[in-house]
């Protein structure tokens, strides 16, 4: 019987659980690797080189060279791993966050500093933005 | 005897790191947040404990997807503060307690507990940040600390009311060492967040704060919140605030509120932070 997952449907979110994490094992053991400096000025002189040293898909491999991270967390990859790729390129974690909402770091820092992204509308998918559902499922 | 004297709950964003490290914690961005620390660091300055159990989780820094622990305990005589691919924060090493951490990893296993021991362990910014908003920048921890980490990135973490349990296991063991010690435990991370995907930013305010209105006065109820609440109300990220139930069921279930403070944003996140005191 298949595991209940009543997280599905949460919109623009990708919940790193163990499918995902079975899925995306070796991007994110290669994301790990970076945190070694003599790793990431390897990776940064030949990234495809690099990137053939693992058994990853040919496609979590395109994400990555593209810093997809909406794409590569779909792969399987865990933002907490991901960091690692972001962090060897000079990023930071706000840069990263709004590119992955499709907004300028300006719109998103001004978003946050005036309270965040609303949950109302983004608590289900195909929520209206006025809805007020309270949640029932999980108990 | 040891004895559970107080519990603090913290968010530990990696940015209030950066901002205390790069001297930027007075920019106008910055002091609202460190002004909810004020009263907390001439608190603790009064009721400086001898050890601190600090309940924090791993941000692939010691643990990668080879070995993913549920609830870790760190039993080292010191722990070094982790590189996180920006080189480590300039911050002390963090002194155990390898006695009372070993004694409360039996105590607890025998309470049905099955924590992992952990002897060799860096510990990332979950557990420096809150050591630093409580302790400001010295030359050497005040306290030595009892690392125990908690699995909140890989789906499912423990479930609140695994927390909650665990706390209480966590006082029994602690009240059954024999040395006369001072200990508060600590619960940190959340409170509403989301760092990952096009929903990233989410903050939730109201969820938050009765959130916290039912942590101190209604744990139990709490306890029974299931994950999708969180990650549906709170964020993806959000879900961290499991931890902060470790800490309160170490705690009577009568507290009193010390001090209390919320602020947004710390970057991606809405900092919350309380001190609560066993009421008798």
């Amino acid at each position: 019987m298949a595991l209940e997952k009543p997280y599905s449907d949460i919109p623009g979110t990708v919940i790193f659980d163990a499918d995902q994490a079975r899925r995306g094992y070796h991007l994110n053991q290669f994301c790990m690797s970076l945190m070694k400096a003599e790793n990431r000025t390897r990776f940064k002189g030949n990234e495809r080189a690099y990137l053939d040293e693992w058994p990853m898909s040919e496609e979590q491999k395109q994400a990555v060279l593209a810093r997809d991270f909406n794409r590569m967390i779909a792969l399987g990859g865990n933002i907490y791993f991901l960091a690692k790729i972001f962090s060897t390129d000079g990023k930071s974690f706000q840069y990263t966050a709004a590119a992955m909402t499709g907004m300028t770091q300006e719109a998103y820092a001004l978003m946050m500093l005036q309270g965040g992204r609303s949950p109302d509308g983004n608590r289900r998918v195909g929520e209206t933005p006025a809805g007020k559902a309270s949640d029932k499922e999980g108990k | 005897m040891a004895r559970i004297t107080a519990g603090v709950a913290t968010s530990h964003v990696p940015a209030i790191g950066a901002a205390l490290d790069n001297g930027r914690s007075g920019e106008p961005y910055w002091r609202p947040l460190f002004a909810g620390y004020e009263f907390s660091k001439q608190w603790i300055a009064r009721r400086k404990p001898d050890v601190v159990v600090l309940i924090y989780n791993d941000h692939a820094s010691a643990f990668s997807l080879d070995i993913v622990p549920t609830f870790a305990i760190g039993c080292a005589p010191s722990f070094q503060p982790a590189d996180e691919g920006w080189g480590p924060r300039p911050v002390p090493p963090v002194e155990g307690h390898p006695e009372l951490a070993s004694h409360i990893a039996q105590s607890v296993i025998q309470q049905d507990f099955d924590l992992t021991i952990i002897n060799r362990m860096d510990v990332d910014h979950g557990l420096t940040v809150p050591l630093s908003l409580l302790f400001g920048q010295p030359e050497r921890w005040p306290v030595r600390v009892i690392p125990l980490a908690v699995n909140v990135v890989l789906f499912p973490p423990p479930s609140g009311r695994r927390c909650f349990e665990l706390g209480k296991a966590l006082r029994n063991a602690v009240e059954s060492f024999d040395t006369d010690l001072d200990v508060q435990v600590w619960g940190t991370g959340g409170m509403s967040h989301q760092l990952q995907g096009p929903r990233a930013g989410l903050i939730n305010k109201e969820w938050d704060n009765r959130w916290l209105d039912r942590l101190i006065d209604d744990p139990g109820e709490v306890a029974r919140i299931p994950h999708v609440e969180y990650l549906r109300e709170a964020g993806s990220e959000g879900v961290e605030l499991v931890m902060w139930l470790i800490m309160r069921g170490a705690l009577q279930s009568k507290v009193r509120t010390i001090h209390r403070f919320y602020h947004v944003p710390a970057s991606n996140t809405a900092v919350g932070h309380v001190i609560l005191e066993n009421a008798t």
